[in-house]
């Protein structure tokens, strides 16, 4: 092997883990200078727009699941129910306010209190978890209030109801565009610096095609790359590094590495039999084992839905328009709420179709989770139509996003060995 | 690889039962044990194992392959491999009745609905292995809360004339409410029917959701359940098949695996053996 | 006056009779299926035993699961009330009752004159009752009466942390398919309840005096556990008096009204 090939390959990871630590050690020293701090969520960030302002960026999200992955998250959860959160809150949220609760100290370095939280009501308990955070710390809070799914007929693209829809949803998320720019000025001082913003975009624009042409590299039979396992990572830089040169220039090395590893037919599970997309949220807390279960029987994930609306919603073709760039980020935000974000969770079976055919992907894995009714919601729904419609498997297990205590390992494994059973005779009778 | 009086085994290690099955190559049932799992899996799949071999007259030697299922199959240490109950559920109810096409296994812990194709593999599955809801479960938590026999629950059940509905899903709270009827005066046996009820809508919940296609074969211990295969007929509307033999359904299926490798193994032999000459 | 107090539980029946604020007769009968029945059995016993008959009997306090069903009561209380109440008689610094029962658990705050401020009752699911360790030792071929045994031998608790009573049946079971050993999942799952029990404490704010009473009290592992995770010592009245406290509290309580009624005839 050539000594580029040896630098190129596991840089997604070295890389990965270099920006990580960067980024912790931003919010470490965050929490200790009080340099001011946004929490953002990761269905839609506004990063393009707080970066100009110098906001540290912090992800309560990912927060929450880094703490999974150390296997910690269940102290802190317990830490919130004691404090009197139910058992049926997110498992995201209570490990958060576990954090919170233990004046952010993680893991991975320390959390800093927000001068700014922006939330928005693509998913209900982002309002709440921010209220959280309004009554714990007095800080503003900006609700974007943005516009979902409307209902299918009404929403083609080209047909007139749509694009007056979208312009007028357009023109109301512009306008509280502008209302969180003012909201920014006041808090840190500064001046919304438009040039900045366009470069931030400029930078965005190339990651999200870099990110879509990573995400393409698993077209390849063996896959390079298995979804649940870099996709962490992928998504990760994505949401924190979005906007910046370190995060576009990330994803330059990654797709450089896949490309590198699809040359040299190396396989992310050896001894690829079974393609898979995972539909649903990942489970954090049993983050290793969950791949484990499916790749010793040589299953590998090549898609997932978590990594497109997870990954910043962005649809493939979509670029900002830099000679109107407050329009043009009022037009990603209303698509991604479209089809980004709320597609990805529930009308998930026209990307399936079509992922199925383009990945050549032999089942499904609907992945349900107790935290979260609106991912978790029509699951089995769409599992029914891939098979009776598409006559693709699907397998149903369910799990959490953090909480340990939701794992049970032996159903688990019961289901996903019948799974890869029928799968494995399925195969066999069609002789392949 | 055969001997003349060669045979293959399967070895269900369930979590309340074990039964294990002997069958010969002509799949003939030839021997069949159960007995109580408790804490110490392999010693259960031993003893159930040694007893079927017992009852056909034969020894450990004899057997050419062992295939453990249920959730202890591992811990079949004796065994050659495993293959999860509801492959072997299948496989077996298509033994059992070969016109089977769904089938509907309630067992003490979990629920599995399973619709198969004509070989007896398995199409699409779905389960309910975690709440006890339309599982044996609530039957045991009824017969406690009641103080009833367990075997008693079915013919009881089916001389109630007025049931009573059973609202909440969760078999905990659901013990509540039998208490709470009874306070009120409702008769056992009208109790009783709607606590079968309230476990045959949810298990037909399940069926639903792998579509169900004419015959359905009701397998695991509460297919005994008279109540509960009078409630299956009339909810699922399509013949419904009940074995004798229900309880070792997932065992005949792991020893039809076993028969299967078996000859897989020959045909390979003889492949070789043909291509050698 | 001959007072009696009727607590009428999911299992059991307890009735003390109570005369000038002493005790003078109690029983303990199996509840049944019939509350109202099972009411009078109970009495009946208690009176027998007192060499007492049903006409002494001048006013009955009913408390407990069944209380409504019982015909022939002058006043209804909570068991909540009743056994505060007790408890705080026998403890007057007693500020926080935790009482794991079979059914419920149960955690109170109290005030100075023993008047309930606050309660948690275990969530939703029964995780955390001592139904959930019957059941899981009743799996393993073992009893009730084995529990503590087994707890103390243990060498390393199995985590048992579902958050349902019936999900964490689920999990004893895979600890025994893994080949853990009976004591260890019977303490793990002492554990698990300890853990659950806590958490009422936790979130009722408690304060000390921590009274512990319950069945599950006679197990060392749950007090041990329940003393670590809230870092407090509890006072663990006889066995017997928590039994009867709900109870007894309902014949106190009952005196105390007519006590009150008595002073403003008078007044």
């Amino acid at each position: 092997m050539s000594t580029s090939a040896q630098e190129i390959l596991g840089v997604s990871r070295r890389e990965g883990r270099r920006l990580m630590d960067l980024w912790w050690q931003r919010m470490t020293e965050a929490a200790q200078t009080g340099h001011p701090t946004a929490y953002v969520f990761v269905m839609a960030p506004l990063s393009e727009l707080l970066l100009t302002f110098d906001f540290v960026i912090n992800a309560p999200e990912i927060t929450s699941l880094q703490t999974a992955i150390r296997g910690q998250s269940q102290a802190y959860i317990q830490l919130a129910e004691d404090y009197g959160f139910s058992p049926d809150i997110c498992g995201y949220v209570k490990a958060d306010v576990g954090v919170q609760l233990k004046q952010g100290e993680h893991p991975y370095g320390r959390v800093p209190k927000p001068a700014l939280v922006v939330t928005n009501n693509v998913c209900n308990t982002y309002i709440k978890w921010a209220e959280f955070w309004e009554h714990y710390y007095g800080c503003p809070v900006f609700t974007f209030d943005l516009p979902g799914w409307r209902g299918r007929e009404s929403l083609r693209e080209g047909t007139e109801a749509f694009r007056e829809t979208f312009e007028n949803d357009c023109r109301y998320v512009l306008g509280q565009l502008r209302e969180l720019i003012e909201l920014c000025e006041r808090v840190t001082g500064k001046s919304f610096d438009i040039d900045r913003f366009r470069e931030h975009l400029r930078e965005a624009n190339r990651m999200a095609e870099l990110y879509h042409a990573v995400c393409d590299t698993n077209r390849h039979v063996p896959a390079p790359f298995n979804a649940p396992l870099e996709g962490v990572t992928y998504q990760g830089i994505a949401n924190l590094y979005r906007g910046t040169p370190e995060g576009t220039r990330y994803f330059e090395l990654a797709l450089e590495e896949m490309r590198e590893r699809v040359r040299l037919g190396m396989a992310a599970v050896p001894d690829e039999r079974f393609r898979l997309v995972l539909v649903g949220t990942a489970c954090y807390s049993h983050f290793r084992r969950f791949v484990e279960l499916f790749s010793s029987w040589g299953g590998v994930f090549v898609h997932s839905t978590y990594m497109v609306f997870a990954g910043g919603g962005f649809l493939p073709g979509f670029r900002y328009d830099l000679r109107r760039p407050l329009e043009s980020f009022a037009e990603q935000m209303v698509r991604a709420t479209y089809w980004g974000w709320t597609g990805a969770m529930f009308y998930q079976q026209e990307w399936l179709d079509q992922v199925v055919r383009d990945w050549k992907v032999d089942g499904i894995c609907f992945h349900g989770v107790k935290s979260c009714r609106t991912t978790s919601t029509g699951l089995p729904d769409v599992r029914e139509w891939m098979r009776v419609q598409r006559n693709v498997p699907g397998l149903f297990i369910q799990s959490d996003l953090v909480d340990p205590r939701l794992w049970s390992d032996a159903q688990i494994k019961n289901r996903v060995d019948a799974f890869f059973e029928a799968l494995a005779a399925h195969k066999a009778a069609a002789g392949r | 690889m055969w001997g003349a009086r060669k045979v293959v085994a399967g070895v269900d290690v369930g979590s309340t039962q074990t039964k294990a099955v002997i069958l010969s190559p002509e799949r003939e049932i030839l021997g069949r044990a159960l007995v109580d799992t408790g804490a110490r899996l392999n010693e259960a799949a031993r003893a159930a194992f040694e007893a079927a071999l017992q009852e056909a007259g034969l020894s450990p030697e004899d057997v050419e392959y062992t295939v453990g299922t249920g959730y202890g199959r591992f811990k079949v240490e004796f065994g050659d491999t495993q293959v999860t109950e509801i492959s072997c559920h299948a496989r077996g109810a298509c033994f059992l009745f070969p016109n089977t096409r769904t089938v509907l296994d309630i067992g003490g812990q979990d629920t599995k609905a399973i619709r198969v194709g004509p070989g007896g593999e398995v199409l699409d599955f779905c389960m309910n292995d975690k709440c006890s809801a339309g599982t044996g479960r609530f039957l045991g938590a009824a017969s406690a809360a009641l103080e009833i026999p367990l075997g008693e629950l079915g013919p009881l059940a089916l001389t109630a004339r007025n049931p009573v509905t059973i609202t909440t899903t969760c078999t905990v709270f659901a013990e509540s409410e039998i208490l709470g009827w009874l306070a009120r005066g409702r008769k056992v046996e009208d109790i009783l029917m709607g606590v079968h009820a309230s476990i045959a809508s949810r298990s037909l919940s399940l069926l639903r959701r792998v579509g169900i296609e004419s015959e359905l074969t009701f397998t695991g211990g509460v297919a005994r359940n008279v109540a509960m295969v009078h409630l299956i007929r009339e909810m699922s509307g399509v013949p419904v098949n009940v074995s004798e033999e229900s309880h070792y359904c997932g065992a005949i299926g792991a020893a039809l695996f076993a028969l299967d490798h078996v000859l897989l193994g020959e045909r390979a032999e003889a492949a070789a053996a043909a291509g050698g000459q | 006056m001959l007072v009696a107090g009727i607590d009428v539980g999911a299992t059991y029946t307890k009735v003390v009779l109570c005369e000038d604020g002493r005790v003078v007769g109690r029983s303990l009968v199996p509840t049944g299926f019939n509350f109202a029945r099972a009411a009078e059995r109970g009495l009946s016993a208690a009176l027998e035993s007192a060499g007492l008959r049903r006409e002494d009997v001048g006013y009955v306090a009913a408390t407990g699961y069944g209380r409504h069903m019982v015909p022939f009561r002058d006043l209804a209380l909570t068991d909540l009330t009743a056994q505060a109440w007790a408890i705080h008689r026998l403890y007057p610094d007693a500020r926080t009752i935790l009482d794991i029962g079979g059914q419920n658990v149960k955690a109170i705050r109290v005030d100075e004159r023993g008047r309930v401020r606050a309660f948690r009752l275990n969530d939703k699911c029964a995780a955390g009752s001592g139904a959930f360790l019957e059941k899981t030792m009743r799996y393993m071929g073992y009893t009730a009466a084995d529990i503590a045994r087994l707890a103390e031998a243990a060498q390393d608790p199995a985590v048992v942390s579902s958050v349902c009573a019936v999900f964490a049946e689920s999990e004893v079971i895979n600890h025994l398919v893994a080949g853990r050993s009976a004591e260890d999942v019977c303490a793990g799952a002492i554990v698990a309840l300890a853990g659950r029990a806590g958490q009422l404490v936790k979130r009722l704010r408690g304060e000390p005096l921590y009274v512990l009473t319950g069945g599950l009290t006679r197990v060392p592992l749950m007090r041990r556990c329940l003393e670590q995770d809230l870092r407090v010592s509890f006072v663990v009245p006889p066995e017997e008096e928590g039994v009867y406290a709900a109870a007894l509290g309902a014949a106190q309580l009952a005196e105390e009204r007519l006590r009150r009624t008595a002073q403003r005839a008078t007044a």
